[in-house]
């Protein structure tokens, strides 16, 4: 079972984004399930969200706690979130922003992309509230090897409501752009 | 693998609970929003908006409302659905026994929300558990896949003839309503078929007016007509097997029983549970069978009418059985603790422990499982209010 962990902010898109994930797997014939933890629902404040993808059908309900891979949303998050908690050793980090001077970055494998920039020339959100999450995923992609970039794509034209081809440029671009260390 | 996905959707319990209404042919829904079961309400109204539910989708001012709006639409032969959480469906509660007590074959969703003060909006059962004695039929799902099965299951009972009592369903909150996972969408012929129209043999007729829950004297049929409600609650038992076993054949569908034991057989040592975090219950006894721990699980999938036998026959020779509570009663067990030492009382002598979790939507967790296991196997009673401290 592989386990990923989304820390964004309400109104950034976190939820959708694990739901983007598990149908991404869903749509190459793993079982999957994705939750989000909702604190006080309001725009800005705090919000994870949870995505499991294995070969068997899913029985742990529970929150994930020793997660493969944590998606970071908003840099800003990891000043007040231990954003890392429990990440398994090798684990993946992928975070909106440079990533290099990530004090986790010799420990965990980091994926770090300009989500923000990429959403906006896309037309996802506006400069005060940009919608990054299925740029970041795009960064998922080019790190792990759970799912194709192409069923991201998939997954997120079958999922979000509008602007399906934007999303989707944001995804391609945001893999082109992600860095590796 | 393409076919095997095909009539499968992602989808979370609650629009799983939205699926299941319109392919139940609803014909009336009346609600009033609350969270966690607000997308339920707001998937059936996009759906009656755009057509593709024909429904007359009443707007009301209030959870009482929306359970008098039902009741009389049901009232009159047609099959109508509500849903509420917490607050609201306490704020139904006398509507409740109205809707029972007229013997109108409702269904009801309830996303299991906790009790205020203090406020919380996360998830445990005693919501539902404070209407166990309404008259009302109570299962609870464990997966999204049985909150869209139970709706339909969930009609078929309650028009029985030898039932007609409405059903409540309920699901955890969050842990099962805003969960998404894969979802096998029923077809809408065969569910079209499998249900039939509302044929109620006594309905409202606006032509042959009449009156309806006029007062008895105490030697009118008062005694009588809950005697036949109790009645019916019992042969409710033998219409959900028989129903269940219909449905899963005709839809190649894995409904339980009124209950579900898993990996029984040979167990030692057994948890009851109800609804969604059964499924932890589940995954942590695949870990302590693989230490060589004879553990196993009985699920409730029905409460009402409570599955008595069924228990007594699963916990036969078990050395230490523990009920798991999501919900509390004050100065008392629990009442699922309450309800199962009734059901033994005898003839099975189990040792019994009471546990109560996740209170407030407090997370549930393997860890608290293997306390469990472990407090019930070690016989030290002190354990009762799992992963609780001084706050």
């Amino acid at each position: 079972m592989y386990e990923i962990r989304f820390h964004g902010r309400g109104g950034q898109g976190a939820v959708t984004a694990s739901k983007i994930l598990a149908t991404a797997a869903f749509l190459e014939s793993k079982w999957v399930t994705s939750f989000p933890f909702f604190g006080t629902e309001r725009r800005g404040a705090p919000v994870t969200a949870f995505t499991r993808v294995d070969d068997q059908r899913i029985e742990l309900r529970s929150q994930i706690y020793e997660p493969d891979a944590v998606i970071i949303l908003d840099k800003s998050l990891m000043n007040g979130v231990n954003v890392t908690e429990g990440l398994k050793n090798d684990g993946v980090i992928v975070v909106n922003g440079k990533g290099g001077n990530l004090k986790e970055a010799g420990k965990y494998r980091v994926a770090s992309v300009d989500a923000t920039s990429i959403a906006l020339r896309n037309g996802l959100g506006d400069p005060s509230h940009p919608i990054v999450n299925t740029a970041i995923l795009g960064a998922f992609a080019k790190i792990s090897n759970l799912v194709s970039l192409q069923s991201i794509k998939n997954a997120t034209s079958d999922t979000v409501p509008s602007r399906k081809k934007e999303n989707v440029n944001a995804i391609q671009e945001a893999f082109e752009e992600t860095e590796l260390n | 693998m393409e076919s095997m996905q095909s009539s499968r959707r992602i989808m979370t319990g609650n629009e799983a609970v939205a699926t299941g209404v319109k392919l139940s042919n609803v014909k009336v829904i009346a609600a009033y929003p609350i969270t966690p079961q607000t997308t339920i309400v707001e998937k059936l109204a996009e759906m009656v908006a755009n057509g593709e539910l024909n429904s007359k989708f009443i707007e009301v001012e209030s959870e009482h409302s929306a359970m008098s709006a039902v009741t009389a639409s049901e009232m009159t032969g047609v099959r109508s659905f509500t849903a509420s959480s917490s607050h609201g469906l306490l704020y139904m509660h006398e509507a409740l026994h109205w809707a029972a007590g007229m013997r109108v074959p409702l269904v009801m969703t309830v996303v299991n929300r906790a009790i205020g003060p203090p406020w919380s909006i996360w998830g445990e059962h005693t919501d539902s558990f404070n209407q166990k004695d309404t008259g009302w039929l109570q299962m609870y799902c464990e997966t999204n896949q049985e909150a869209m099965d139970s709706i339909l299951l969930g009609y078929k009972i309650a028009e029985n003839n030898k039932v007609l009592l409405p059903v409540m369903n309920m699901l955890d909150a969050f842990t099962l309503s805003h969960t998404s996972e894969p979802v096998e969408v029923r077809s809408h012929s065969t569910a079209a078929d499998y249900l039939g129209e509302l044929e109620l043999e006594s309905k409202m007729d606006f032509n042959n007016p009449a009156g309806y829950g006029s007062i008895v004297p105490p030697d009118g049929p008062f005694m009588e007509m809950k005697k036949d409600m109790r009645d019916s609650m019992y042969n409710a038992t033998n219409a959900i097997k028989k129903e269940i076993t219909t449905f899963n054949d005709l839809f190649n569908a894995e409904l339980p029983g009124l209950t579900e034991n898993f990996m029984m057989e040979d167990a030692d040592y057994a948890l009851i549970t109800l609804g969604a975090i059964s499924s932890t219950a589940k995954y942590t006894i695949r870990k302590l069978r693989e230490r060589g721990q004879k553990v196993g699980l009985i699920r409730l999938y029905f409460y009402r009418p409570f599955p008595g036998e069924e228990i007594v026959k699963a916990v036969k020779g078990l050395k230490g059985l523990g009920v798991v509570e999501r919900n509390l009663s004050f100065g008392q067990r629990g009442p699922t603790f309450e309800d199962v030492a009734t059901a033994l009382y005898g003839r099975v002598d189990v040792p019994m422990r009471n546990y109560v979790v996740g209170l407030g939507g407090r997370d549930v967790r393997v860890k608290d499982y293997e306390l469990m296991f472990e407090n019930l196997v070690e016989g030290n009673n002190e354990i009762e209010w799992v992963n609780v401290g001084a706050r």
